[in-house]
């Protein structure tokens, strides 16, 4: 589903990635750890397509396609999804109604009329009980004044109603307490399918307690220094990040 | 001959046909020669160094209105606030429009100025409060006080509330070349009295057109007044529009200006704090591209203690369209305890497009609460990145991001009706169709 081939990406001329191989199949989930700075998040919107990134060399493919050429939205239309470390704050702009434009875009773009009003709003019901998130908060706007666990709740409810292809977890745990954690993660393991994939990035392997993960990748200085199963996550937890620090520089 | 020496010599005529035994011919006859020593503001003075008016004084504008011109509603409907229910006071061509109009006096005066000034019913009033806030110097002011003659006439006695909201429309059809108009609206709120008022310029062709507008409004004790300027006019429309506010105790005004069109526009928005525990609301949005052009130049005078004032001024320009605020708080030695507060963001999202904008405070008590902030910045480009992620195509995102900017202005609109048009308004003008209605 996802390739990505000796990718080197850069901002302002200062090189972040420096050539990244990874291949992810349909019905996996990756985790990609690393120490602050080596290059996670950066690998996350040079993947949703973040113009402030300069891809050097490389390529990444999504079914075979390149996706270089294509802006955010064309790519979000094809079935990436990015849930962000940060999400923006909207204000004026309910979740509700955010969704119903996000949805009946890719629609557009895929040549179908507008969802129908009731369907859409079965969808939001259906997709909100999942997260738990009840109804006040869907006329709210937009991640204004939203606490943390907030924000990464709201972030997992627009993955489970745009039902990416390949969804992209960015830091979806920092600031989330354990039982906003469980509820996150037992959303994302609900929308695990055969057909779709999982990146999972994050600094703690106490997420992947509940979203285990397939494999397990460690990025340092703009590289993927090593890569395993799940057991990986643990040794980096006893470990830390030091030792692979040492590593490189011998 | 300037448009200035056409003015003067014009007055002469425009009395004897009015009515030179009226009891405001004094004050007319007084403005005209204050208007005569001044001229029009030129770029040379402070308070215009951005906004020149030399252009428009080279129109050759016819400056009294000739004839009625009758509208059929059906084809100015838009330009109304037509779901819902409302008291007109239409005018076409600066004649007043019976026809369109829906005037009242059951209990409120929602009516003429031409009739108030000519009736003696009405003298109490015009004696009280007619040209007692408006500039006796300025020199636009005294402009439109010479030629004072039509506009509304509005006047809410003591506890009292007009059961719907008011529309004052000035429709220009284009039948002369180029059209001065002139308008002089009197609102006064007695004692808890309580109101609304949608204030709109229309013209309807490509004509010339230049309104030198005068709006004076009286809030006594506890009143509250709402008032809605929609500036969305043809870009060969311009209007000076110059508001003076008198309040007294513990009263309420608001005044929201939309300024989305227009050739030039500049509003003169002029606060005097009479009194105690009064507050003064200002807002503004601005969406201008082309190359639109508008001033918003705003006073607030603090002259007693333990009042407020808000000011919450944003502007979005595109293309070559130019915008000024300059906002003016002055705080009197004895007006201790004021909380005055401004803030005007802008975006701008041409490289052409420009924007001045200049707090300016003068504060003599030393026991106050000051704050003003002024931003120019781009689009967030994060946020941008968030909604394009989420599928939403970049002309979109933007509109979406200009509209969550504008948008803690619109909260205060309190007529839900308007707000949802003021919305409609701005998504056209933003050039998009989004997927909900704003």
């Amino acid at each position: 589903m996802l390739k990505i081939k000796d990718l080197h990406a850069s901002v302002e001329d200062k090189e972040i990635l420096k050539g990244i191989n990874l291949q992810v199949n349909p019905g996996e989930v990756h985790a990609i750890m690393g120490p602050n700075g080596s290059g996670k998040s950066t690998l996350a919107s040079v993947i949703a397509g973040k113009e402030e990134f300069e891809i050097t060399r490389g390529v990444v493919f999504l079914d075979g396609e390149d996706l270089e050429e294509s802006a955010p939205e064309e790519r979000a239309h094809k079935g990436v999804f990015l849930s962000f470390q940060y999400p923006v704050e909207i204000p004026g702009v309910s979740v509700t109604n955010f969704m119903k434009t996000a949805i009946n875009e890719s629609r557009k773009a895929r040549g179908l009329e507008d969802m129908p009003a009731n369907e859409m709003l079965k969808l939001i019901r259906e997709k909100s009980e999942l997260l738990e998130i009840d109804r006040k908060f869907l006329s709210r706007s937009l991640n204004e004044g939203f606490s943390g666990g907030e924000k990464k709740r709201n972030e997992i409810f627009q993955m489970a109603m745009l039902e990416p292809k390949l969804a992209i977890l960015d830091e979806t745990d920092s600031g989330l307490d354990i039982d906003a954690l469980r509820i996150v993660a037992n959303g994302v393991n609900k929308l695990r399918s055969k057909d779709n994939a999982i990146i999972v990035i994050t600094h703690y392997q106490r997420l992947l307690e509940y979203i285990v993960p397939d494999f397990v990748h460690v990025l340092h200085n703009g590289k993927i220094v090593k890569s395993g199963t799940k057991e990986l996550a643990l040794e980096l937890e006893e470990k830390g990040y030091d030792w692979l620090k040492q590593e490189t520089v011998v | 001959m300037s448009l200035k020496e056409k003015l003067v010599s014009s007055f002469l005529a425009f009395e004897n046909r009015v009515d030179i035994d009226n009891p405001v011919h004094n004050i007319r006859s007084q403005a005209i020669k204050n208007f005569e020593a001044k001229g029009f503001p030129s770029k040379k003075e402070e308070a215009w160094k951005y906004t020149s008016l030399n252009s428009l004084q080279k129109i050759d504008f016819s400056v009294f209105p000739k004839q009625e011109n009758a509208l059929e509603y059906k084809d100015v409907k838009k330009y109304f606030l037509h779901e819902i229910d409302s008291y007109k006071i239409i005018f076409v061509d600066g004649i007043y429009s019976s026809y369109l109009s829906e005037t009242t006096h059951d209990g409120v005066d929602i009516c003429l100025m031409s009739a108030a000034l000519t009736k003696p019913m009405y003298k109490q009033v015009i004696d009280v409060y007619f040209n007692k806030v408006a500039s006796q110097d300025e020199s636009l002011t005294t402009l439109n006080t010479a030629f004072s003659r039509e506009g509304a006439y509005i006047y809410i006695p003591k506890n009292k509330i007009p059961k719907k909201p008011i529309e004052i429309i000035h429709f220009s059809t284009g039948n002369e070349a180029a059209l001065m108009l002139q308008p002089r609206n009197l609102v006064v709120a007695e004692e808890n009295a309580e109101l609304q008022i949608i204030e709109r310029h229309q013209s309807l062709t490509d004509n010339e057109v230049l309104t030198n507008s005068v709006t004076e409004i009286f809030a006594a004790e506890h009143a509250i007044v709402d008032y809605y300027k929609v500036q969305n006019d043809r870009a060969t429309a311009s209007l000076i529009d110059n508001t003076y506010i008198a309040q007294k105790n513990s009263s309420v005004v608001k005044v929201h200006t939309f300024s989305f069109g227009g050739k030039l526009t500049r509003n003169n928005l002029n606060f005097y704090q009479n009194g105690e525990r009064i507050d003064s609301i200002l807002k503004g949005v601005t969406i201008l591209g082309e190359k639109q052009h508008v001033d918003h130049h705003t006073l607030v005078h603090h002259i007693e203690p333990n009042c407020e004032s808000h000011q919450d001024y944003k502007g979005i320009y595109g293309e070559n369209a130019t915008g000024v605020f300059n906002g003016k708080i002055i705080v009197d030695k004895i007006a201790q305890k004021t909380n005055a507060f401004q803030q005007n963001n802008n975006i701008l999202i041409s490289d052409k497009a420009t924007i001045n904008t200049k707090p300016q405070l003068e504060i003599f008590a030393d026991d106050v609460k000051c704050s003003h902030g002024c931003t120019i910045g781009q689009l967030d480009e994060e946020a941008l990145f968030y909604l394009q992620s989420r599928g939403i195509p970049k002309k979109e995102a933007e509109a979406l991001l200009m509209y969550a900017f504008a948008n803690n202005v619109l909260e205060s609109v309190r007529i839900p009706e308007l707000k949802s048009r003021i919305n409609k308004l701005i998504a056209t003008k933003l050039g998009v169709r989004l997927g909900f209605d704003l």
